[in-house]
């Protein structure tokens, strides 16, 4: 069986104990999302071998036992990559050093060379240096280069860009993309960041004090209305774009999603390439007629899917638009006055400064 | 004034007593050290306690003990006999034994205080890097604790070498075999031979500043600290 299957229970460092069962796919990027304190570097440790759960507790790993009530794999047999939140480059060893002493201690040849990652993570010019003489963000590449040189099976990410600042955090994040995209490494990527998690992650694992609330593909989980995520302030759907073409005398870059066109801040991306695109369900409105004379640039044709049932001042819509959704957040007064009904198809605005600056935080 | 027949004995036998003392400290001490470093309980602090009794003993307290110990009476009186033939109190061996116990707080709480200092994070990371516990220490613990072993065998040493009370007790006065340094000195003044007294005091003096001072000089240069 292919996957990491996991049966746990763990007592935690808060008053929660860490209770999950749940199966996660061995490829792309896993998001394991929630809250300070929900469980999330406890689940990564227990996977990891650090910390040893309850003893009926079971991990396997394409079909192989980590843990079980007979035995524990420990963890420098288990062939994983962590990539912790502080980086725990060693002290006395520079940056050559630390990478060295991944690719000694490895036991497969491994697919990745030293090469590969310096020229990946762009290392080069930090070899010589000693890591205490490094930035965050240095200290965060050169982790996750040294991760990935002990050729690992899975690669367990703790926050990484927790401590980084934001032109760190976006340069990391790009490292990231590359590698999920060029490695069949998969990767379980610990967040309390949903920008983060909406930029990166294939699949969600969403925690709450200990427990599983939700797990699934990260685009169809977003777009549902039972889910805690849809009801958070951020809340946003999230769209896979394709650029089309650049409109220079604008500065606009055109996005197609499902043969509807998308207009965004200019991008650097060369047309024909894929990008996400996050819409908050706060920037969607509703119109039953395409409305005419409007400021706003993007009002896209969807058909209605879903209304959600709330006695609350506020209430969600999930809108198809082709086979992806949109969600928008209205007050229930507009819904009734404009006499919504599932399957109607209606025009949603997205207020374009609102897209655009969401875009513009994804690149 | 060149030193006598008896003083040359007595310096070399109490380099000898010091430096296999010291060996056998590391040896000892070092994962003794570790395991202390890495636990909290009422056993471990029972243990820290009974490693820090040399310290605030009268020494011949702890030699009376000993002794009592080191009689052919006592099963580990009549193993040694056993074993070697020979009878352990007042033999160079019940010295090694008494030194060893004598000043292992020197020896583990210095090496303790810096395990304590190393990160339990990094040997995370050693770990899921692929590094087995040995692996772990030999190429974390140790690069980043070697000053706190050079300070830990240098006042393990000096102790060994200054020790009295515990010699005294367990050993006696056998020139070429139990009869160290400070033993010679007291025999010297109670003889009331003071110049060679002076001879060994003063040496002594010599010898534990300069180690000391040496000691201080380069945990100044270097610091301390573990940098994480």
């Amino acid at each position: 069986m292919t996957g990491l299957s996991l049966d746990l229970r763990c007592q935690g460092n808060s008053d929660f104990a860490l209770q999950l069962e749940c199966s996660l796919p061995a490829s792309g990027i896993t998001a394991v999302y929630g809250p300070s304190g929900s469980g999330k570097s406890t689940l990564l440790d227990c996977i990891a071998g650090l910390r040893q759960p309850q003893a009926d507790s079971v991990i396997r790993f394409n079909g192989e036992t980590w843990l079980d009530r007979e035995h524990a794999l420990p963890s420098w047999q288990r062939r994983i990559g962590y990539v912790f939140q502080d980086a725990r480059l060693f002290p006395h060893l520079n940056v050559q050093q630390n990478l060295d002493y991944a690719v000694a201690r490895r036991s497969a040849p491994g697919s990745i060379s030293l090469p590969q990652v310096i020229a990946w993570l762009e290392l080069e010019a930090l070899l010589p240096r000693a890591s205490d003489t490094l930035s965050a963000g240095q200290k965060q590449r050169v982790a996750i280069g040294r991760a990935l040189l002990s050729s690992p099976r899975l690669l367990l990410l703790d926050e990484p860009l927790a401590n980084l600042d934001h032109a760190a955090r976006q340069q990391c994040l790009r490292c990231l993309q590359r590698l999920a995209t060029e490695l069949q490494l998969p990767m379980l990527y610990v967040s309390h960041d949903i920008e983060e998690v909406s930029q990166l992650a294939d699949h969600l694992l969403l925690l709450d004090r200990g427990r599983l609330l939700e797990q699934g593909p990260l685009l169809d989980l977003c777009s549902r209305l039972d889910t805690r995520l849809s009801h958070e302030e951020q809340a946003a759907a999230i769209l896979t774009a394709q650029v089309t073409r650049h409109d220079s005398a604008f500065n606009l870059t055109e996005l197609a999603v499902d043969g509807h066109t998308l207009l965004v801040n200019h991008l650097p991306d060369a047309p024909g390439q894929s990008r996400r695109v996050r819409i908050p369900a706060r920037d969607v409105s509703i119109c039953r007629e395409r409305p005419r004379d409007s400021s706003i640039l993007n009002i896209l044709p969807v058909t209605l899917c879903e209304i959600e049932h709330t006695e609350g001042a506020r209430l969600l819509l999930r809108l198809s638009l082709g086979s992806q959704f949109l969600l928008a957040r209205i007050t229930r007064k507009s819904a009734v006055e404009l006499r919504l009904q599932v399957g109607d198809p209606i025009y949603a605005q997205i207020k374009s400064a609102a897209l655009l600056m969401e875009v513009t935080d994804l690149a | 004034m060149p030193l006598n027949h008896a003083e040359l004995e007595a310096i070399y036998l109490t380099i000898a007593l010091a430096s296999i003392t010291t060996v056998l400290l590391l040896v000892l001490g070092t994962p003794l050290a570790w395991w202390l470093s890495r636990r909290r309980g009422s056993v471990s602090a029972t243990v820290e306690a009974i490693v820090a009794m040399p310290l605030i003993l009268p020494p011949t307290v702890l030699g009376f003990y000993l002794l009592l110990l080191f009689t052919p009476d006592t099963a580990l009186g009549r193993l040694w006999q056993q074993l070697t033939g020979t009878q352990l109190a007042f033999s160079f061996s019940a010295l090694v034994i008494g030194s060893v116990v004598y000043s292992l707080p020197f020896v583990v709480q210095p090496l303790q205080a810096a395990f304590q200092r190393v990160p339990q994070g990094l040997l995370h990371a050693a770990a899921t890097l692929g590094a087995n516990p040995w692996d772990q220490f030999r190429s974390v613990v140790l690069p980043l604790t070697r000053r706190s072993f050079v300070t830990a065998a240098s006042l393990g040493f000096a102790h060994t070498v200054g020790e009295f009370g515990v010699v005294l007790m367990i050993g006696g006065n056998i020139p070429g075999e139990t009869q160290v340094l400070s033993i010679a000195l007291y025999d010297s003044v109670e003889s009331l031979r003071f110049d060679e007294a002076h001879r060994l005091a003063a040496g002594l003096v010599v010898f534990s500043f300069a180690l000391l001072f040496l000691l201080y000089r380069s945990n100044a240069e270097h610091g301390w600290r573990v940098r994480a």
